[in-house]
């Protein structure tokens, strides 16, 4: 018996193996094919690796519930190794050729907005995980990470009126996702009476990392006796060098805090936290929050990446919300066909990891608890203040000129990502 | 006795001052009724909500116990915990994946948990300030004049010395020359604000010239609306002469990070100065070869766990082996064979940098690693208020000049520099005289690559350690080479302080993105000037 069980055993790994290697055509009616469109290489393989394993994990958990509608899963992994162009011409790959039926993938808004004609194109499903400048509502995606009312503005409320910041620094790299979110904060900021010398904006290069003297800067804007705060949209490496920085000038968290919207435990497990220990992050999770559905999910990331010093970050609780989503849309529609699991998504609610639940709206946006949390010494976040229920994400910022009117809302009759509420009218994907 | 009294009204001033800093939800009658140990409050600490929390911690500095302030430095240094299952106050110290837990006020050892087993009492940014404020408070009191000192200190510095009467009665128990100054600083802050216009002139007679950043705020406050003229006026000066000094030190300062900027540019670039100013190779690898050493110090920190403090010493002669090796096979393996031919060898050179980069993603991970920095290399050595210097871009300026010197050394005084010079100069005839020239382009390479090493060491301090981490310095490096001369050691070396420093002071103005643009601009019409570069090699057989 148990030889025989062996052997049948055995066999089916063989038959998997053979059936990995030689995916014909016959396979793609058994599998329910899922791309997975992360940088595996280049500069944003350190940020986007962590989320190909995560769509990995949540597939082989699936599986071994038994699939989907009795279909197994099979990822499509593709490296489009941060590179922009890329990223379009493997989603046309994966949609055309690999016949997947919905994508997880991207992390910048660049490679987002390179995938964007592509997928609406092909009429694609894509679930894009990360925090980002809103000002986009597309039929084919699905924006799991936080639009700027999620993060940036709850953020500053935080310091505006719990800490007492009066004078703000505005620190970001130069590229599109600082450089909205900033707009928006300003006029944000202005609308609540902050004066034009009381708001500094400064940009620098990706990867910049002679900070001296900006954080001198930062320093002589925030010694007028006013309390001071920085808000950082700064990206990935140019972090470290600007928190270290910071520390060897003395520049406490208690005199100037920085509250940073791309800073994770991910990003911290890189580093010494010690001399950043007070500073803040503006997220919808932590992997500090303590109750069981999170740690249920630190325990099976840990089991999965074979490596308990592993940490976990709200990108992938947007990817495990996604993946969770869609897995219910498609049983909830009996197809995987995209236009019945997008109406389907529409209304889905998933259990947060932080405890009650993240429901999609109308807009393709989350609705979602907001968390600030400081910077431990053990490279984790203490949460010290949190949004009373959850936030709806806003595709159209209300702060912006010609984005305030606009709404996204993808239920009939609308059926529309750019709706202007004055005119009466969509606008079309021509205007994204 | 009398001391005893003074603390005590020092810590209500500070409550009255913190009690408004803080979000503080509970009423005034939870605080009078909460227990009054200091076992008891600790205790309660376990299952207090967060708001809850900064009215525990002032109950317990107003004890007169003396182990309170152990406790309080313990809480701002994030060290209270609760079990979870018998929601027991304790000091937690993390081991690995383990906390090792002691009783948060006698220390007796409760052996080691598992991360879950406690959780932490939150502590956030307003909560570490007042606590800062209430250690201060108990600090007053010490016997060390030093302690004391930075007691008041810090409570000037915080604007926290409200009570005229409690600096007065400082001032008449202290005994120490250096406390009793900052105490009449703390005064003379006070008098600023008096109702005595005579009071506030001589306030300011005693301030003037001081770069404390709350005295100047305070002084600019009364330049800018004091009733009496004279007064007003008076400020006006002590502001001017204050603000005059503080741009003086800006300048020193902006010059010191030009210079810092200048040695990290130096050292990117040294090793390319060799390689390509040299032996004329365009690597492309050059930026992988600093990663590689910037890789040899979180290895070494690994394996010697122990000793951060030193493990710089070890990394940097570990560095410069590692890519010394990895320099030389580069030439051995595939650079010789493309001699001549510089647009292979760039291709070539390039790809090379691909592999290491996808070999350290393979071998470490595509992950940062973390490089700790010592404590001799962190913080600042502060020459006043105003002004002071990061240590780690000191030792690293320090570290580049006497790298640059023993270059130089190497170059002009031993046997091996002169063969280099020799080859670099004239092959044909270096070989005619006997030098092995294949080996000496072998050690020239791997001397150049070694350099990179170092500079690797150096950079894991400033910034990530990373596959990215060469990229960021290949364009920069080429950069000082090309502007300051091919071939002219001397030539990188003011290249690159050159660089650094004209960007620093352009950086405050243009931002720090055009000030790049702008430096690039500014290389590209001084090669057109000056094609050789700020020292062109001279000599025979240099022309063509």
């Amino acid at each position: 018996m148990n030889i025989l069980y062996k052997a049948k055993r055995f066999g089916a790994i063989i038959a998997a193996a053979v059936l990995m290697q030689w995916s014909t055509s016959i396979l793609a009616q058994d599998t329910i094919k899922v791309g997975v469109l992360h940088s595996l290489s280049g500069s944003m393989a350190i940020s986007e690796t962590t989320l190909k394993d995560t769509v990995l994990m949540m597939i082989e958990e699936q599986n071994r519930a038994g699939g989907l509608l009795g279909r197994q899963l099979e990822a499509v992994v593709v490296d489009p190794a941060s590179d922009w162009p890329l990223f379009a011409e493997q989603t046309r790959e994966l949609i055309t050729q690999e016949g997947v039926d919905v994508i997880f993938g991207c992390w910048t808004s660049v490679s987002r907005k390179s995938v964007l004609p592509v997928i609406e194109e092909l009429n694609g499903l894509l679930f894009y995980p990360v925090q980002y400048e809103g000002e986009e509502s597309s039929k084919n995606v699905f924006y799991t990470g936080a639009a700027p009312n999620q993060q940036a503005i709850p953020a500053v409320d935080y310091l505006m009126n719990e800490i007492g910041a009066e004078r703000w620094v505005l620190a970001g790299t130069d590229y599109v996702y600082p450089r909205t979110t900033n707009r928006i904060l300003e006029a944000y900021l202005k609308a609540k009476g902050v004066a034009d010398e009381d708001i500094m904006i400064n940009y620098t290069p990706f990867s910049h990392s002679d900070w001296q003297n900006i954080v001198a800067d930062i320093q002589r804007f925030g010694s007028t006796g006013k309390k001071t705060a920085v808000v950082s949209t700064i990206n990935g490496d140019a972090n470290v060098p600007f928190y270290i920085e910071l520390g060897n000038q003395g520049v406490s968290a208690e005199d100037i805090p920085v509250i940073a919207f791309s800073v994770g435990e991910e990003e911290l497990s890189g580093i010494d936290t010690a001399p950043l220990v007070g500073h803040l992050a503006a997220w919808n999770y932590f992997q500090s929050v303590f109750n069981d559905t999170n740690e249920e999910f630190i325990d099976s990331w840990h089991s999965f990446i074979g490596n308990s010093s592993r940490v976990t970050n709200d990108p992938m609780e947007a990817t495990y919300i996604g993946f969770k989503m869609w897995a219910e849309a498609v049983e909830a529609a009996g197809t995987t066909e995209v236009d019945a699991v997008e109406q389907a998504m529409i209304g889905i609610e998933v259990p947060n990891l932080t405890g009650g639940t993240a429901v999609m709206n109308a807009n393709h946006h989350l609705s979602k608890p907001v968390l600030i949390g400081e910077i431990q010494d053990d490279g984790q976040f203490e949460v010290v203040w949190e949004t009373d229920g959850v936030v709806a994400g806003d595709a159209w910022s209300d702060y912006l000129e010609g984005s305030r009117d606009l709404i996204s809302d993808w239920t009939e009759p609308t059926r529309c990502g750019n709706y202007n509420t004055v005119e009466n009218r969509c606008l079309g994907s021509s205007s994204q | 006795m009398q001391r005893v009294v003074l603390i005590l009204s020092a810590v209500l001033v500070l409550f009255g001052l913190s009690g408004t800093l803080s979000t503080v939800d509970a009423q005034p009658e939870d605080i009078l009724q909460a227990p009054s140990s200091l076992e008891e409050i600790v205790q309660s600490l376990a299952t207090a909500r967060r708001n809850e929390i900064p009215a525990l911690v002032e109950n317990i500095a107003e004890l007169e116990d003396l182990r309170r302030r152990a406790f309080l430095e313990s809480m701002l240094e994030g060290q209270i915990y609760f079990t979870r299952e018998e929601q027991r106050v304790v000091r937690a110290v993390r081991i690995e994946d383990q906390f090792q837990i002691s009783d948060s006020l006698t220390g007796e050892e409760l052996g080691l948990v598992g991360t879950r087993a406690v959780g932490r009492v939150s502590v956030n940014n307003s909560l570490r300030r007042n606590l800062r404020l209430l250690i201060a408070g108990i600090d007053l009191e010490d016997e060390e004049p030093g302690i004391r000192l930075s007691a008041v200190e810090y409570l000037v510095s915080q604007a926290a010395t409200e009570s005229r009467e409690l600096l007065l009665q400082l001032r008449s128990v202290e005994s120490d020359d250096s406390v009793s100054l900052a105490i009449e600083e703390g005064l003379a802050l006070v008098d600023l604000s008096s109702e005595d216009p005579l009071l506030r002139s001589a306030a300011l007679d005693q301030l003037s010239g001081n770069l404390n950043n709350t005295i100047r705020n305070a002084i600019r406050q009364v330049a800018e609306g004091d009733p009496d003229p004279d007064v007003q006026a008076k400020a006006e000066d002590a502001l001017s002469s204050i603000q005059n000094k503080v741009e003086l030190y800006g300048y020193v300062q902006t010059l010191f990070f030009g210079l810092s900027l200048g040695s990290v540019l130096l050292l990117a670039a040294i090793g390319l100065a060799i390689t390509f100013g040299v032996m004329g190779v365009i690597n492309l690898a050059h930026g992988e070869l600093i990663m590689l050493g910037a890789y040899t110090t979180y290895v070494v920190q690994q394996t010697f766990p122990n000793s951060i403090e030193v493990s710089l010493l070890i990394a940097v002669p570990a560095a410069f082996i590692v890519s010394g090796l990895f320099g030389i096979a580069i030439e051995r393996g595939i650079i010789r064979f493309l001699y001549g031919r510089p647009l292979e060898t760039l291709l070539a050179t390039f790809g090379i940098s691909l592999i290491l980069q996808q070999l350290v993603r393979t071998v470490f991970s595509p992950q940062n690693r973390p490089v700790s920095n010592p404590d001799w290399m962190s913080g600042q050595w502060q020459l006043n208020e105003v002004l002071a210097f990061n240590y780690n871009r000191l030792y690293i300026l320090i570290f580049c000049i006497i790298v640059f010197a023993l270059l130089s050394l190497l170059l002009k005084k031993t046997r091996l520099g002169i063969e280099v010079r020799a080859v670099a100069q004239n092959r044909a005839m270096a070989k005619a005289i006997g030098v092995r020239s294949g080996w000496v382009d072998a050690l020239t390479f791997g001397l150049g690559s070694g350099l990179a090493g170092i500079a690797g060491v150096a950079l894991s301090q400033l910034t990530n350690v990373g596959p990215n981490l060469g990229q960021a310095y290949i364009v920069d490096s080429f950069m000082v080479v090309v502007f300051g001369g091919v071939g002219n050691l001397w030539g990188t070396f003011y290249g690159s302080f050159i660089l650094g420093i004209t960007n620093k002071i352009m950086e405050p103005w243009a931002g720090a993105v055009i000030a790049k643009i702008l430096i690039l601009v500014f290389i590209i019409l001084f090669i057109q000037k000056q094609p050789k570069g700020l020292f062109p090699q001279k000599g025979r057989g240099m022309e063509e």
